[in-house]
Order: structure tokens, then C-alpha cells, then sequence
């Protein structure tokens, strides 16, 4: 297929940005997304100019580097990661708008990629549980319910590529540090540091920057791995019963 | 003098091992280790390049220990390293089924598993340390899977007869990588870790003999800058990219290693690859990596492949008796089960005879109808339901109804920079830990082991011998404008250049391309003399071409990716001659490596112990001029080679 | 704007140590999540007062007599311990305080999430940002709704009637003009949408949902919105119908 592409390009955090339009085609409709824009930047250097810059590492999913805003929603029209979404899922002649995640927090390195290391220091806040290597007590030695063990690795999942952040239209953090804080909150080995996680958790995600959460739900829409809206809920209920 | 007569240097042994009973050999290297008191750590500084299970267990340890830990990764965040997308599981000998398993056992399969190829006190301490893995990562509150009654779940992993492999659903990898993550991020927030994420390790320093630091390319500004410490540590993972197609992350990369081999540390059994046969065929030139389907999948799907050459017909419209299932046709016993490189072999030669299904005829359906039929539909979607559904997205094809296509691809490197039972390289103060190093597992590893390994070097093992060689050796500090520094950023910086300057006409990944597939034809599932000899005189070529026509757009003090890619490959091209001479110096078949001449009338791998029982580490003497070979004589005294056999 | 090199140098944010916190009002009024759980509650505070302004409305239907008690005997409650008038001014109390700190809460909180999107989508999808924005326009709608409405009836400033002690008089005369029925229609459509987002999202930020009761809380509030809606809309209606004169 033939697509025309509206990309954000921008060469630095500081300088300013603007859509630029391109032609691909001889698209097929197996390619994911990111093989299409490999196209096009195969493309671009052999005309000598700077292809697209854009996080990737995967392909698969799971390490959460990709993510671009495509027509308008994080990770494009199907609910998976950027490197899984498939030309398939689009029409010959298609006009695709894409976008780096835009949110205060997360500045933007170069076309299509941003800095997502607020997060991170969201974890370096409280995100772990505090057990220095070699000071483990036999793992069975503390049972976990079944129900607690799939409540926290639903929450687990979460591959912190940002979607959720970049879909709200706040610029809100509040799913991905609901997926940790809930992961181990719920379990034993979690509970003695569940108070203070939650609190510096909370407390860092607000002086990175992110807005707050008005319960759009857009964020669960968005997000890849389904982590639920309700996440919120608990994480909300374990901040205030700290 | 070609490139191909290598010679024979003095061979290379390992020293660092106590000697007595192989069973408290770990805990007396514990004991003879020296100690660094505690208040003078904070006065050390360790870099650790790579935050994957390896770089990220031994980062986060090593700083609650009290060193100082400089750790570099060249993703944004150290959580998304490769090892994020390991799916399976992790071996531990736990024995929580009481179904035989022991220390004692995991130690004997993964010898055998390796082929006899591996170091049997390494193997063993692997076994040992595994146990407390899990108690380490339950504590850090990794999500494994769990029973009704509250306690760890396992299963049985990569044909073993126990039930020793613990997993959290289908992102064990995952959810082991974010435990580590998460206490290394500890450690960053309390300022005992400097981390340096989009940062990629260009070379290695080395001062009067010692390791110690590293020259790092900035991704985003492009410096390039030296970073010294006491001792490196190398946790970069797996070479497996060298292939260009294969189930590693697209930005996997050989450059560490290779430039701590150019700076002298010895190289072991690069041709030690390993191929994993349920991945997603590639459906054309524009497949960027290749996906892994859970070998899980071969319990209850049936491989078979048309009867006849060029058979087109949709796989519904063949009847039963023009279907092949040549798995259980050739191999009774064993059928779809039998180990990864049969399978991947067995694939390549059907494909080989044009009865390949699907784009190019390479691939072979994986058959679900019988079990659908058998167990219903409904069982067989809670068994593999997400795994229908990822290769519904990426094929668009439902496996409820059509079968599947795989192909085998490359999956992990067996090989890496040789070290000691200490973990340390040939260069002194520089360890190598994880994927990165060759130890473990020989000349194939085990399904559910690589994790297992990458947390027993990070977390248990390179932290006491680190210890010790920081507690014997009295270093000086490198100061800032040391030659040595200026010369090799200067180095780094002039190789960069030179790529810019070129300016022709072929971007990296149609070399990355070429390259691949000539490695993947010559020196992949099978090899043969003639073809590592066919690859071994192209290389050379595309190397030549390479420096004549590759263009790079930009400059080197930005972000530039395609730059990036292009100071990959030219570690690649001398990392894939060493892997295509390897292969043809080892003339016989063990593990992963499959020399066609050395085949069993029946066709299978024919190891030949009197002449190859051993690893092979090679010394860098200069690009496309011969290497010298060091030998490491292997000895068994444990586990008894015998000849592998599933027919 | 974050500097460039924001990327690299690690800008370690203050890990404040584990239990340093004082639970207080002060510091949960200063977490984003804190400040959201004061909305909650107001807003539950003025949700409940509304639903009881909304049944005592209904009394229009039942006469003059009817809803003029009833506006005296609000007067009345608590007495003896009270004394006249003083349940009214607390109550009154009670929800200027919850207004202020729902009014309050809402500027923050809107002005540091607009400030977390500094630079928007160029392709904007409405439908991503309608909730926010219906809650905004809403609540300012609903503030300057509560201005009027108290100059309208119970300071009687713009009232066309203005007869203290009767509001069923005042009540007719004012939604007898068309801009004040309007204003008041207008209002009531506000704070049905106001409600049936906000009844689900105070539970969800007070940490009440879960699963299970996601889909009952949300059927809950599009009852209450309804059932707020239809009574206070049912006022002007009748009055404008000249059901009510
Ligand atoms: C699809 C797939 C599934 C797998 N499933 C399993 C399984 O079920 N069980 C199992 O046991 N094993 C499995 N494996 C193998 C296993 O995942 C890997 O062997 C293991 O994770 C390697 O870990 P590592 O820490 O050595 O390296 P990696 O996780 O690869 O980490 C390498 C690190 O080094 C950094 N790095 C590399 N080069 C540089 C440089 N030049 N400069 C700076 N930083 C650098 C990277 O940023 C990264 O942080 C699987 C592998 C694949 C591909
Ligand atoms: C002073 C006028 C008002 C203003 C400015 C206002 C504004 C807001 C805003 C901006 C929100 C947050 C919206 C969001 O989360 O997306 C909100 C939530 C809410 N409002 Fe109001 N509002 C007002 C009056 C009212 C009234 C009269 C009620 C009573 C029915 C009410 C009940 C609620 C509730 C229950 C919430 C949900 C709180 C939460 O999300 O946790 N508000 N309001
Ligand atoms: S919660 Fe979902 S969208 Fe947000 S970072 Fe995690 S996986 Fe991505
Ligand atoms: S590249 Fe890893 S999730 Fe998309």
C-alpha cells in the first residue's frame, strides 16, 4: 500500500518541532508499524537525510521502549504496543498522523523519542521492596494466596513504556505507579513498606511533573498490558489509609 | 598469511577453582576470598556495563555492599533490557515436587545438556546457587506463579524429567528483570548507583595490564568520554544479532565484548549458538527481528510439512496420507518433542527439499486440529490461548483453525568472552557475567537456564570474587589525562568519523542484511567445510564493501541511530569471521554446532571428545589477521560423556 | 521546559526516607491525590445536601403551605439545642466550606494538569479529553449557577418577588421569567453530567471501587444524575408549564 505520514520532527529538546509530511509505499500490510517507519528511514539515509528517531528494542512487546501517538492514540488504533501493531489495521492511501508522547514530564530527545526517566525515579522512590541480596527467607516460608499472587502480577505486567501518561489528557502517571504500588502492596513481602512506598511514590510522581487524575480512563484504554482503571482505585485507597 | 591459519598458543586453564570435592569447591572459594572492609568499599569504584539479569542483580548488590557503582545501558531505562523478554522460566533446584530433583541433578542434566562441553565446577556452583534465586526473588516480590495453597508452582521445562522450572505466566524474564530493576533503582535513588542510561560502552581501558574503565558514547549528545574505576564488569548479553534476523532485541549488540577481545581477553566457542525452532517464519525482506513461540507448544501440536515439492494447496486441503509428520516419523520414541536443534535441523532439511510451507517455503505447519479434537477447544485456549493470540496479531492468521507456520531462529549464544570460576576474563579486573561470558552451559544450553545463570553470576557469584580481586590487588588511581585515555577515546571518536566520511550508498542494515544471511546459510543450523570456507572469503568483501559505500546521514556529536547501527556492524563483520573459523576448526558435532561431516550413520550429531573435549578461546591479533587458539582441556571427572540419542 | 541534559544527569529527585511523613491534612492537601480525596468528599457533601434540597423541592408540588413549613421548620431543626436559624447557618457553613474547598481543589488540580501538557496533539481525538472537559465547564457553570441562585432566592437581590419567609412566591415569580428559568435549566443539565461523572469518580478516588462494583457504581451514578436532574428540573418545568402557579 501507499500511505502518506505526518511525523513530528524535532532535533532536541530545545528546539521547536513541526509536522513533516513523507510518502511511503510498496507497504505491506505484514509489516508492523515500526518495519513500515524502518522503511522510511532506510529511505531517508539514502537521501542523505536524518531518518526518524524513535525508541525500540523489542519488537516484541514487552520492554516497553516504543510508543509513538498515532492518529491521535497512544500506540495507534489496536489496544498492543507500537512494534505489534500491523499495517494491516490500516487502508491503502491512508493519511497516519504520528507523534511523540507529549506530556511536561516527559521532554522530547528527538522526533518521535522522549525522556521517560521521571519514571523511573518513581520507582527509585518506593517501587521495591527493601531485601538485600542473600538475606532471603526460604521462599516458601510465607505463602501467598493465590487471589493476592494474580492480583499483584495483573498489576506486574505493566512494561512502563508510558502510553498511559501520553493518552491522558492530563499527563497523568497515576496508572503506571497504581500497577507498582498495587503489585506490592498486595503481597506479604510488600506490606512492611507499604505505607511510606505508596506516599514517596505518590509525592515523586507529583514533583516530576504529572498531572493529576480525573478518572478519564483513557489511560486503561491506552494501555498495552491491560492494567485496570481499578488499580487507581486501590492505589488511591492504599495512599490514604497510610 | 590468511586469516584462516590460526595458531596454537599455550592452552588456558582455570585456576581460580579450589581443588577437593567438587561439592564445597564453591563454599571454599567464599572462604579463601579476601575481604574488603566494609568502610573502604565506598572508596572503590566498580562499573558494570549492562543492566539485564546479570548487569542489574550484580549493580544493585555490588552498591548494597557499599561500592561505588558506575552502570551504563544504552536503552533509556536499565528495565528494559533484553533479558525483559525472556518468556519460559527459571530452573531452580528446589525439589518442591519431591520428584528426585536435586543439586546433584540439575548439575548432571546441564553437563549433558551442554554437550560435555562445559567446565563441571562452574556448572556445579550454578546448581547450587540456584536454590537461593528464588528465595531472593520471592523476597523482592516477583509474581511467580502460584498454587491454590499459597506456594510456588512449577513445571517441566526443555525435555527434562523433573519438574524444577518456576515461571510467572509467559513473562518470567519480565518479571525476574523488574525485581532486579527495582532494587538496583534503590540503590540508584540512595546515590550508591550512577547510572548512565542511552550511554553504549565503545572500548575498554586498559592500564598497565588491569582493567580499568571504559570509553562511552553519550546516545543523545554524542560524547564520547572515559569512565575509570577499580574494575568492569561486562553484563552486555548475547552476540545473537550478529545474525541480523533472530528472537534478540533489535539493539543487542556485540560491541562490548568484542572490544574487550581486541583488547586482549580471550573469546571462547563463538560457533556455540543455539537455534530455537518454534519462532514466526518471516513473511518478507522487511522482517526487522524474528518472535519466539513458546516451545511449549511442540506437548500437543504435530509438525508435518507436505509430501510432495511445491505442494501450495492451503494445509485444509491436503489430505492425511500427502502430510509428512516428520518429527514422528523419523524419531518414534521422542516425535515433536525432541531437543531444540533436532527439531531446527530437521526443519531446515525438509524446507531444504522445497516442501517448506508458507512465504519462501520456509516454514513448517504446527498442527493444532488433533489437539482440539482431542481435548477441545476450550482447553487448548487455556493452555495456549495468548500464545494464539500473538500469532494471530502478528500473522492474521487464527491457529484454532489454520495451523501454525515456524521456522527455527537464532535464539542465544553459547559462547562469550572466556573467564574463570571467578568470573574474571584473561584481562585482570575485567569479569564477565550473564550471556556475555561463555561458562555455563557448553555447547547448548538448557531451556529456562540462561536466567538461571544471569542471577547466579549477578547476584551470588561475582560479588565475593570481585571482593577478593579488589582485597589483593593495590591499585592507583587513574588520572584524568592519562595517555591511555586520551588515546582510545581519540580511537573511538576516529572509527566514528571514518564511518561519516564515507558517505556511499548502502545504509547499515542492507550490510547488517547481507551479512546475516550469509552467516545464517554458512553458519547456522548445519555447517560444512566448504561453506564456513565460502563465508570465510566474502566476509572480507562485504567488510571492504562496507568501508566503500556504507552512508551515514548526520553527524557524531548528536543522536544518530543509524550511526549507532553502522559502529555495531563493524564489530560484527570480525565477530562473524571468528564464529565461521571456530565452527570450521571444530570438526566434529556437539550441542548446537552441526558439522555435517561428523554425523552417526543415521544422520545425527557425532561428537568426537578425543580430539575436541575442549573449549576453544581465541586471542585477537588484528582485523582479518589470523588468531591464536588457546585450549582449555576439559575434564570430566563427574558426569561421563556419552553420546546423545533420541532416535 | 527541561533542560537537555535532563536526560542524562540523572536528576535525582529527593528519596524522602520511609515513615518521615506526618499524616496530616496539611500534606494531603499537598499530593495530588490527597488534594483529588478533598474534592471527593466535598463533592459527596454537597451530593448528599443536593439530594435533600432536590425531595424538599418537590414539596412546590403540594402547595404554598407545604414548602413554606417546610422552609421554616428548616429553620426550626435542632431546636431546642439549637436556636433558630442556626441548623440553617450551619449547614450553610458546612457547604460554603465544602464549596470553597471543591472550588479550590478543582483550580489546582486543573491549572497542574494543564500544565502537564504543555504542548498538545496535533490530531486531538475530542472524545479523549470530553469527561475533563464537561467536568471543568460543568463545575464553573455550577459555581456561577450557585452565585446566582443564592442572590436569586435566598438573598432575593435579583428576585422579581423578593418576599422573605415565602419562598414559594419567590420561587414562581423567579422561574416565571424566561432568562432565570433558563439559567436554572441550564444549571440542572450541568449538574446531572457534573454528578454522573462525579459520583463514580469520587468513589473510584476514595478508593472505593473495585471489579466487582465498577459496573453498579457507574449504573448508581447515572441513576443519581438522572433522578437529581429530572427532580430539580421538574420545578422550573411545572412553573414554566404553568402547572405550578
Ligand atoms: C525471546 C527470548 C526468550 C528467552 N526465554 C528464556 C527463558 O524462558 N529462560 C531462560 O532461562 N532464558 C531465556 N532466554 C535467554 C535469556 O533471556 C538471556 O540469555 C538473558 O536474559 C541474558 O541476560 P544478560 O543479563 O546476560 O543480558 P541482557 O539482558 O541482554 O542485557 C544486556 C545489557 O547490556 C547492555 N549493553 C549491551 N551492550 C552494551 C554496550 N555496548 N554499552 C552499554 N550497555 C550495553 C544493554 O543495555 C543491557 O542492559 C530467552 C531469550 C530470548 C531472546
Ligand atoms: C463550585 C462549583 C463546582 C466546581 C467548580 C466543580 C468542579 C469540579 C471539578 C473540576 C471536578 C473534577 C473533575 C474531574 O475529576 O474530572 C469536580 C469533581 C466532582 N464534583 Fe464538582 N464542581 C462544583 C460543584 C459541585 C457540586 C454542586 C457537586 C455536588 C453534586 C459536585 C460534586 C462533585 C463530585 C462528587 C466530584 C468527583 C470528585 C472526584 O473525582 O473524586 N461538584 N468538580
Ligand atoms: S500502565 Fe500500561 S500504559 Fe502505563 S506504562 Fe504501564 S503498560 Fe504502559
Ligand atoms: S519495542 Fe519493546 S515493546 Fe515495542
Amino acid at each position: 500500500m501507499n500511505l502518506t505520514l505526518r511525523i513530528w520532527r524535532q532535533q532536541g529538546p530545545e528546539t521547536p518541532g513541526e509536522m513533516t509530511e513523507y510518502r511511503v509505499s510498496g507497504i505491506s500490510e505484514d509489516m508492523s508499524f515500526l518495519e513500515m517507519l524502518d522503511t522510511l528511514n532506510e529511505e531517508l539515509i539514502l537521501r542523505g537525510e536524518r531518518p526518524v528517531a524513535f525508541d525500540h528494542d523489542c519488537r516484541e512487546g514487552i520492554c516497553g521502549a516504543c510508543g509513538m501517538v498515532i492518529n491521535g492514540q497512544a500506540h495507534g488504533p489496536e489496544r498492543t504496543t507500537t512494534c505489534q501493531l500491523h499495517m494491516r489495521h490500516f487502508d491503502d492511501g491512508d493519511t497516519i498522523d504520528v507523534e511523540p508522547w507529549r506530556a511536561g514530564a516527559f521532554p522530547v530527545v528527538r522526533d518521535l523519542m522522549v525522556d521517560r526517566s521521571a519514571l523511573d525515579r518513581i520507582i527509585g522512590s518506593g517501587g521495591y521492596v527493601t531485601a538485600p541480596t542473600g538475606s532471603a527467607p526460604e521462599a516458601h516460608a510465607t505463602p501467598v494466596p493465590k487471589e493476592a499472587a494474580d492480583l499483584a502480577f495483573e498489576h506486574a505486567e505493566c512494561i512502563g513504556c508510558g502510553a498511559c501518561v501520553a493518552a491522558c489528557p492530563n499527563g497523568s502517571a497515576m496508572l503506571f505507579t497504581a500497577a507498582k504500588v498495587v503489585h506490592l502492596n498486595v503481597l506479604p513481602q510488600g506490606a512492611p513498606e507499604r505505607a511510606s512506598r505508596v506516599r514517596n511514590m505518590v509525592e515523586t510522581m507529583d514533583a516530576e511533573g504529572f498531572g493529576g487524575c480525573t478518572n478519564t480512563g483513557e489511560c486503561a484504554t491506552a494501555c498495552p498490558k491491560g492494567i485496570p482503571l481499578t488499580g487507581i482505585a486501590r492505589l488511591n485507597r492504599e495512599f490514604l489509609r497510610s | 598469511m590468511s586469516y584462516l591459519d590460526y595458531t596454537l598458543g599455550e592452552p588456558v586453564a582455570d585456576t581460580a577453582a579450589p581443588a577437593g570435592p567438587i561439592e564445597q569447591r564453591w563454599q571454599q572459594r567464599r572462604f579463601e576470598a579476601k575481604l574488603v572492609n566494609p568502610a573502604n568499599r565506598r572508596k572503590h569504584t566498580v562499573i558494570v556495563v549492562g543492566t539485564g539479569l546479570a548487569g542489574g542483580a550484580a549493580g544493585a548488590t555490588l552498591a548494597e555492599q557499599g561500592y561505588h557503582v558506575v552502570q551504563f545501558c544504552f536503552q533509556d531505562s536499565p528495565r528494559r533490557a533484553h533479558s525483559i523478554a525472556a518468556q519460559g522460566g527459571i530452573n531452580a533446584a528446589k525439589n518442591y515436587r519431591n520428584d528426585g530433583d536435586s543439586v546433584r541433578r540439575l548439575f548432571y542434566d546441564t553437563v549433558k545438556g551442554g554437550d560435555f562441553r562445559a567446565r563441571e565446577s562452574n556448572v556445579h556452583r550454578l546448581a547450587e546457587v540456584s536454590v537461593e534465586i528464588i528465595d531472593q526473588c520471592v523476597a523482592q516480590g516477583v509474581p511467580f506463579a502460584r498454587e491454590y495453597g499459597g506456594l510456588l508452582d512449577t513445571r517441566s521445562f526443555g525435555g527434562v524429567q523433573v519438574s524444577r522450572t518456576f515461571y510467572a505466566r509467559g513473562q518470567t524474564g519480565q518479571q525476574l528483570l523488574l525485581g532486579a530493576y527495582q532494587a538496583l533503582s534503590r540503590q540508584i535513588a540512595a546515590g550508591n548507583v550512577e547510572m548512565h542510561p542511552r550511554t553504549e560502552m565503545l572500548d575498554l581501558l586498559v592500564v598497565d595490564g588491569r582493567a580499568r574503565g571504559i570509553v562511552a558514547r553519550d546516545l543523545v549528545t554524542g560524547e564520547i568520554r572515559s569512565y575509570t574505576a577499580d574494575a568492569v564488569v561486562l553484563a552486555t548479553g548475547g552476540y545473537g544479532n550478529v545474525f541480523y534476523l533472530s528472537t534478540n532485541a533489535k539493539n543487542s549488540n556485540a560491541t562490548a565484548i568484542w572490544r574487550a577481545h581486541r583488547r586482549g581477553a580471550l573469546f571462547a566457542n563463538p560457533c556455540f549458538t543455539q537455534i530455537h525452532p518454534t519462532c514466526i517464519p518471516r513473511s518478507g525482506d522487511h522482517q526487522s527481528k524474528l518472535t519466539l513461540m513458546s516451545e511449549s507448544l511442540r506437548n500437543d501440536g504435530r509438525i508435518w510439512v507436505p509430501k510432495a515439492k511445491g505442494d501450495t494447496r492451503p494445509p485444509a486441503r491436503i489430505p492425511e496420507d500427502e502430510r509428512d509428520y516428520y518429527l514422528e516419523r523419523i524419531y518414534p520414541a521422542f516425535g515433536n518433542l525432541v531437543p531444540r536443534d533436532i527439531a531446527s535441523r530437521a526443519a531446515k532439511v525438509v524446507c531444504d527439499e522445497g516442501r517448506g510451507v508458507g512465504p519462501g517455503g520456509q516454514g513448517v505447519y504446527l498442527d493444532f486440529a488433533d489437539a482440539i479434537a482431542r481435548l477441545g477447544r476450550d482447553a487448548v485456549e487455556a493452555k495456549y490461548g495468548n500464545l494464539f493470540e500473538m500469532y494471530e496479531r502478528i500473522t492474521a492468521e487464527d491457529p484454532y483453525t489454520v495451523p501454525m507456520r515456524i521456522y527455527p531462529a537464532i535464539h542465544y549464544t553459547m559462547g562469550g568472552l572466556w573467564v574463570d570460576y571467578d568470573l574474571q576474563t584473561t584481562i585482570p579486573g575485567l569479569f564477565a557475567i550473564g550471556e556475555a561470558n561463555f561458562s555455563d552451559h557448553g555447547a547448548n544450553r538448557l531451556g529456562a537456564s540462561a536466567l538461571m545463570q544471569g542471577l547466579a553470576d549477578g547476584y551470588f557469584v561475582l560479588p565475593p570474587t570481585l571482593n577478593d580481586y579488589l582485597g589483593r590487588t593495590k591499585l592507583d588511581a587513574v588520572p584524568a589525562d592519562h595517555p591511555e585515555l586520551t588515546a582510545v577515546e581519540a580511537e573511538s571518536a576516529d572509527r566514528l568519523n571514518l564511518i561519516l566520511a564515507v558517505d556511499g550508498d548502502r545504509t547499515p542494515d542492507s550490510f547488517h542484511r547481507e551479512l546475516g544471511e550469509l552467516l545464517w546459510e554458512e553458519c547456522g543450523m548445519a555447517r560444512e567445510e566448504a561453506g564456513l570456507r565460502r563465508a570465510l572469503a566474502r566476509i572480507p568483501e562485504i567488510r571492504e564493501e562496507f568501508w566503500r559505500r556504507i552512508k551515514v546521514p548526520g553527524t557524531g556529536e548528536e543522536l544518530n541511530q543509524a550511526l549507532e547501527k553502522a559502529n555495531r556492524l563493524v564489530d560484527y563483520f570480525e565477530l562473524a569471521e571468528l564464529m565461521c573459523l571456530d565452527a570450521l576448526h571444530r570438526a566434529e558435532s556437539c550441542g548446537g554446532h552441526f558439522r555435517t561431516e561428523s554425523a552417526t550413520p543415521d544422520g545425527e550429531a557425532a561428537r568426537r571428545d578425543e580430539e575436541f573435549g575442549y573449549a576453544a578461546a581465541w586471542e585477537f591479533t588484528g582485523t582479518g589477521t589470523a588468531p591464536v587458539l588457546h585450549k582449555e582441556d576439559l575434564v570430566f571427572e563427574h558426569v561421563h560423556p556419552t553420546q546423545r540419542s533420541y532416535a | 521546559m527541561v533542560m537537555a541534559s535532563a536526560t542524562r544527569t540523572n536528576r535525582t529527585t529527593r528519596t524522602p526516607a520511609p515513615g518521615r511523613h506526618p499524616s496530616s491534612l496539611a500534606s494531603l492537601w499537598r499530593s495530588s491525590v490527597g488534594k483529588k480525596a478533598v474534592m471527593a468528599v466535598s463533592g459527596l457533601v454537597m451530593l448528599a445536601y443536593l439530594v435533600a434540597h432536590m425531595l424538599g423541592n418537590l414539596k412546590v408540588f403540594s402547595g404554598p403551605d407545604d414548602i413554606n413549613g417546610y422552609a421554616h421548620w428548616l429553620r426550626t431543626l435542632g431546636q431546642p439545642f439549637l436556636h433558630y436559624g442556626w441548623f440553617l447557618w450551619l449547614a450553610r457553613l458546612v457547604l460554603l466550606a465544602a464549596v470553597l474547598a471543591h472550588g479550590t481543589a478543582a483550580y489546582q488540580l486543573s491549572r497542574r494538569d494543564l500544565k502537564a501538557r504543555p504542548v498538545k496533539y496535533v490530531h486531538q481525538r475530542q472524545r479523549a479529553t470530553y469527561a475533563t472537559r464537561t467536568m471543568r465547564w460543568g463545575g464553573v457553570i455550577l459555581g456561577l449557577f450557585i452565585v446566582w441562585h443564592i442572590l436569586d432566592l435566598t438573598t432575593l437581590t435579583v428576585n422579581p418577588a423578593a418576599e422573605e419567609g415565602h419562598p414559594y412566591q419567590n420561587i414562581v415569580a423567579s422561574f416565571s421569567t424566561w432568562y432565570s428559568g433558563g439559567i436554572y435549566c441550564l444549571a440542572m443539565l450541568a449538574l446531572g453530567l457534573h454528578v454522573r461523572h462525579g459520583f463514580w469518580s469520587a468513589a473510584q478516588t476514595l478508593g472505593a471501587n473495585n471489579p466487582r462494583r465498577d459496573r453498579g457504581l457507574k449504573l448508581a451514578a447515572n441513576g443519581l444524575a438522572l433522578l437529581l436532574t429530572a427532580g430539580f428540573l421538574s420545578v422550573p418545568v411545572a412553573v414554566m408549564a404553568g402547572l405550578v402557579r
